[in-house]
């Protein structure tokens, strides 16, 4: 029995671009491990990640339990990747508002980002744009709180962005990989609980935690009140155009009240 | 769900979108971007006003009328997830442990006849 052996590695077939592509990739993966700060990322990460990853599971179970497919909920969790904005527009998917009702809310909810993004901007600009906004994309609110505690300035020399870029890939490779796990977890433990339980108001109750977690100033607390009030009040408007109003009328009254109620200050200070 | 597939499809795409725009919007563009005072002061109140207002409903309204009586499992459940958000909300597991305490009021009591 005479098996021919294969070659010796340089005589195979060309990688071919992509293959070359995926090995420079997996190269500048490997070497950003090897950083120090990349695990101190990942441990920093881990130690919130608990409380991330029973949320996660809870988003997971909403999301079958309002009535997505399980394909459908994998697929949000894998490309939305924001617990808020998927447990959001559930309520809105499945009342059949408009679809630019579902990404007006989804956006209004995610302007919070746009508030990290101003803050970030001077981190992350000596990147490339695919790669800052693939860094950028990753990050939640939990990765944006360690990663600016961690760094108060932007990196000035080259060694220090190498320490930034470490940092992050750890943070946010932990924060993902926790994510989507518990979420799938969530997604397919979730598909399996009898409906009777009525699992459809963990989102609801999801939602309601949420929103109590941003009410930290008293203007927020009457944003809150509200835009709960006016989409509790006009029901009947078609396409859930009550939830558009509700979030005009709140911010609004929030921006007129702002000077009267002399905590602009504070707010500013925070964000 | 009665839309059809691909309009859920459609929607998940759309908030895809909507992720990866918000989460780099100050960092698309290498040029700074310069956005009116208003507006960035709108951006603090934004999110709690949109978060507020899609939850609201699920938790007052019962066909369309506001229900407002407190033996509704619903309204009991998101009293004692808020109650116990404020108690814990030191803690990293407060979303958690809010959303399990309501539904340990909700599951039971919605299943009585």
């Amino acid at each position: 029995m005479n098996m021919p052996l294969p070659g010796p590695p340089g005589a195979w077939k060309d990688p071919g671009r992509a293959g070359r592509w995926l090995a420079r990739r997996v190269d500048a993966m490997a070497h950003t491990a090897r950083h120090p700060l990349f695990w101190l990322g990942v441990r920093e990460m881990a130690g919130v990640s608990v409380g991330l990853a029973a949320w996660a599971f809870m988003t997971g179970v909403a999301m079958v339990a309002s009535g997505l497919t399980v394909f459908q909920s994998v697929l949000m969790s894998l490309t939305v990747f924001s617990g808020s904005t998927q447990l959001a527009v559930l309520p809105l998917l499945a009342s059949g508002a408009a679809l630019w009702v579902v990404w007006l809310a989804g956006f209004c909810i995610c302007l919070r980002f746009v508030v990290f993004s101003l803050h970030l901007r001077d981190y992350f600009i000596f990147m490339p744009r695919g790669r800052r906004m693939l860094l950028g994309y990753l990050m939640g609110d939990v990765t944006y709180v360690l990663y600016t505690r961690h760094f108060p300035r932007p990196a000035q020399t080259p060694r220090q962005q190498r320490a930034h870029v470490a940092y992050l890939w750890g943070c946010n490779g932990c924060l993902w990989l926790s994510w989507q796990l518990m979420g799938m977890l969530g997604i397919f433990l979730g598909a399996a609980l009898p409906a009777r339980w009525g699992l459809e108001y963990a989102g609801t109750l999801a939602l309601l935690a949420l929103t109590c977690s941003v009410v930290t100033t008293r203007l927020r607390l009457l944003a809150a009140v509200l835009a709960a009030a006016v989409a509790v009040l006009t029901p009947g408007l078609p396409y859930n155009l009550n939830i558009v109003l509700a979030i005009l009328v709140a911010v609004a009254a929030c921006l007129l009240l702002e000077p009267l109620a002399g905590s602009g200050k504070k707010e500013t200070a925070r964000g | 769900m009665a839309e059809p597939w691909w309009w859920i499809l459609l929607a998940i795409a759309g908030l895809t979108g909507v992720s990866v725009v918000t989460r780099s919007f100050f960092f698309i563009s290498e040029r700074p971007l310069r956005l009116p005072a208003w507006m960035r002061r709108g951006l603090r109140y934004a999110p709690v006003a949109a978060l507020s207002a899609v939850t609201a409903p699920g938790i007052f309204l019962r066909d369309g009328s506001i229900s407002l009586d407190l033996s509704d499992p619903h309204l009991l459940a998101a009293l004692a997830a808020c109650l116990v958000y404020f108690w814990q909300r030191r803690s990293s597991m407060a979303l958690p442990w809010a959303i399990v305490a309501g539904l340990l009021v909700y599951v039971p009591l919605q299943m009585l006849p």
